[in-house]
Formats: structure tokens, sequence, C-alpha cells
């Protein structure tokens, strides 16, 4: 069974379990707000730490390249609340271009 | 609710304990809602097809994350730790930390998740950031499971539908991908799910610290467990959230 196998199996196990814990246990009780609070910021973390590590990172060493523009790019554009697809071609265009000027 | 959640916030909170011809104007404009929210997925769930494909994942795999895990942050987090040759735990990890607030949602929807035991337990698979946002964007409780259902059952076949085309269109990409800057395409989505949280100091200060302890950490550690680690910027975001409350004492926290 390969990696990504395995963590599939892992990983729907136990979402599964977190999303139905709420309708199939607590009936209508709420998680202590210090809980909730934390839970709040979970994603705020691992996302930025993902998309500075898809921009940042070959293989565990640092490296800029053309994706830091990609990734500057995308960010004016969701500042200028460009709808995703926008963001998402407008980052491809400005890496392409970048490895082609540079 | 309040909340800012997932890739769309739902502004709309309206009260409507009316009669029954309301019910039916309730449920278009939440089928509405529903299908604006559904439409915005199929990019995010094309990338997740190519990032797996990317990552060396079969077609089957992917189509397994999508249907199984169903939850697009945390798909496009294992996939990532996994394609950069992380362990089994920190892809697991990683993902599940990014489902913890599903136990959220399934909090806050349960009461309007009606039924028996093994339908309830149906309906829990599409607890998502969208079902819920729509779940919860009205307070007449019989239209909550209608949007909450209209919301999951559009998303749930969108996003394995997208995740196919894209696991499918990008699978032989190879070199082209860099040629047409598609590897700065995960990038963008990380930070186009990442943006609408955003919302106020604590989690954009729980932004920045936990890409600076990933950064910092990813050469000196095993792929996958700097991601992990970044989450101790939650410590530092809970400190900031607790001044910034503390300087506006009637600002009541959601």
């Amino acid at each position: 069974m390969s990696d990504a196998t395995t963590v599939l199996l892992v990983l729907s196990v136990g979402t599964f379990a977190l999303k139905s814990a709420g309708p199939l246990l607590l009936g209508g009780r709420e998680l202590p707000a210090r809980i909730q609070r934390a839970v709040d910021l979970i994603p705020a973390a691992l996302l930025a730490a993902l998309a500075a590590s898809a921009t940042l990172v070959n293989v565990s060493t640092l490296v800029v390249d053309a994706r830091v523009v990609g990734l500057v790019v995308a960010a004016v554009a969701l500042w200028r609340r460009a709808p995703f697809v926008v963001v998402i071609v407008l980052a491809a265009v400005a890496t392409a271009l970048t490895r082609v000027v540079i | 609710m309040g909340h800012n959640l997932g890739v769309t916030s739902d502004g709309s909170n309206t009260v409507d304990p009316g009669p029954e011809v309301d019910l039916i104007a309730v449920r278009r404009r939440l089928r509405r809602q529903a299908a604006s929210i559904t439409a915005a997925v199929a990019p995010f769930g094309i990338v997740f097809g190519a990032a797996a494909a990317t990552a060396g994942l079969s077609l089957l795999e992917a189509i397994g994350f999508s249907i199984f895990v169903f939850g697009g942050s945390s798909q496009f987090a294992a996939v990532e730790i996994l394609g950069d040759g992380g362990s089994v735990p920190a892809a697991a990890i990683a993902g599940l930390l990014l489902n913890v607030r599903s136990l959220a949602f399934g909090i806050v929807m349960a009461p309007a998740l009606t039924g028996g035991l093994l339908q309830r337990a149906a309906m829990s698979q599409l607890m998502i950031d969208e079902s819920t946002a729509v779940g919860t964007a009205t307070a007449d409780r019989r239209a909550r499971m209608y949007g909450y259902l209209a919301a999951g059952i559009g998303v749930f076949v969108v996003w394995n539908a997208t995740t196919v085309l894209g696991h499918v269109v990008f699978s032989s990409a190879g070199d082209l991908i860099e040629t047409l800057g598609l590897d700065a395409a995960g990038p963008a989505a990380f930070l186009a799910l990442l943006w609408p949280r955003l919302v106020d100091v604590a989690q954009r200060t729980t932004a920045m610290v936990g890409a600076l302890v990933a950064l910092v950490l990813i050469p000196v550690t095993p792929p996958g467990v700097a991601i992990l680690l970044s989450c101790s910027g939650v410590l530092v975001g809970l400190r900031v959230r607790k001044r910034a409350d503390a300087s506006k004492p009637h600002e009541e926290g959601v």
C-alpha cells in the first residue's frame, strides 16, 4: 500500500470522526471558548506555512526562484478581489514570464 | 454566525420564522447561495487534481481523497507533504489539523441535522466550510438542513468531478508545468485559501509567525514536520487576541 493510500485511509477516518462527532454525539453543546479561539487560528498558521513552503522550498532547501514572482502577483490579485481562476492564471503567467526573461 | 469560513464568506443572516410560503422563498435563496459557492470550488478542485498528479498520486488515490476526506485545504496539505517526500504521519497530522474545525462545524450544525444514525452519519460527511456557511445563513431550522445539503452535495459533486479533470489533464504534464509557470498554482491556491481568514490582527500574526517558523525549520527537519510546527504561531496569535480584546472591553467575541 503506497504512502498516499495510507495517508488517505488515516485522514479519511480521522476527518469523518471530526465531522460526525457533533451530529452523532454532542447534541447542541458548544466547544469551550478558549479551545474554539485556538481552533480558529490553526488554519492561518498551517496555510501560511504551506504557502511559504510551496513557494520557497525545493526539497528541504530554501530557494528563491520564479515562483516568488507568482506568489506576489497572486497576493496583489487577491487584494484586488480577483476571482480565484484569475489569481491562478496571473500567478502562472507571471512565473512563466519571469523564467523567460531572467 | 459571523465566522469567516473557507473560500467564501457568507454575510447574510436573516431570521425567517414566517408561514409556509416564506419557506419556499428561503429555500430558493439558499439554492442560489449554494450554487455560487459550488461554482467557486471548481477551480480549486482542478488545482487539487493537478497537485495530486504532480505529487505522484494515481487518479484513484486523488479521487479517494476527494470522496473520503472531502476537505479542501487538508487535501492540499497532505498531497503537498507527500510530494515533498514527507512521512505518512506528517501528512496525515497536517491534514487532520486543518480539519479540526469540522468538529466545531458539526457541533453548530448538529441540532439541524435530524434523522436516524445512518442518515446523520451520511450527512456528516458533507460537513465542510461551504455547507456550514450556507446551513447557518438562516435562523429557520427547517431551512438549515436544506441549505447545508444543497451546498454540501453541490460541492461534493463539483469537487470530485474537477479533481478528475485536473488529474487527467495534468498527469502527464512534466516539464510543461514549469514552462507554463504552473508550479506557482499550488502556492497561489494556498494563499487564496488563507486570504479570507486574515480578517484581524490575531489571524495575520498567526499566519506570519507560522510561515516564518516553517521556513526556518524546513532545512533542519524531516519533510512535513516544519509545517506542523508552524502551529506554534497559534500561541502567538492567542496572545495577540488577548491583548486586542483587553483594549476593547465592549466588543463581543464570536
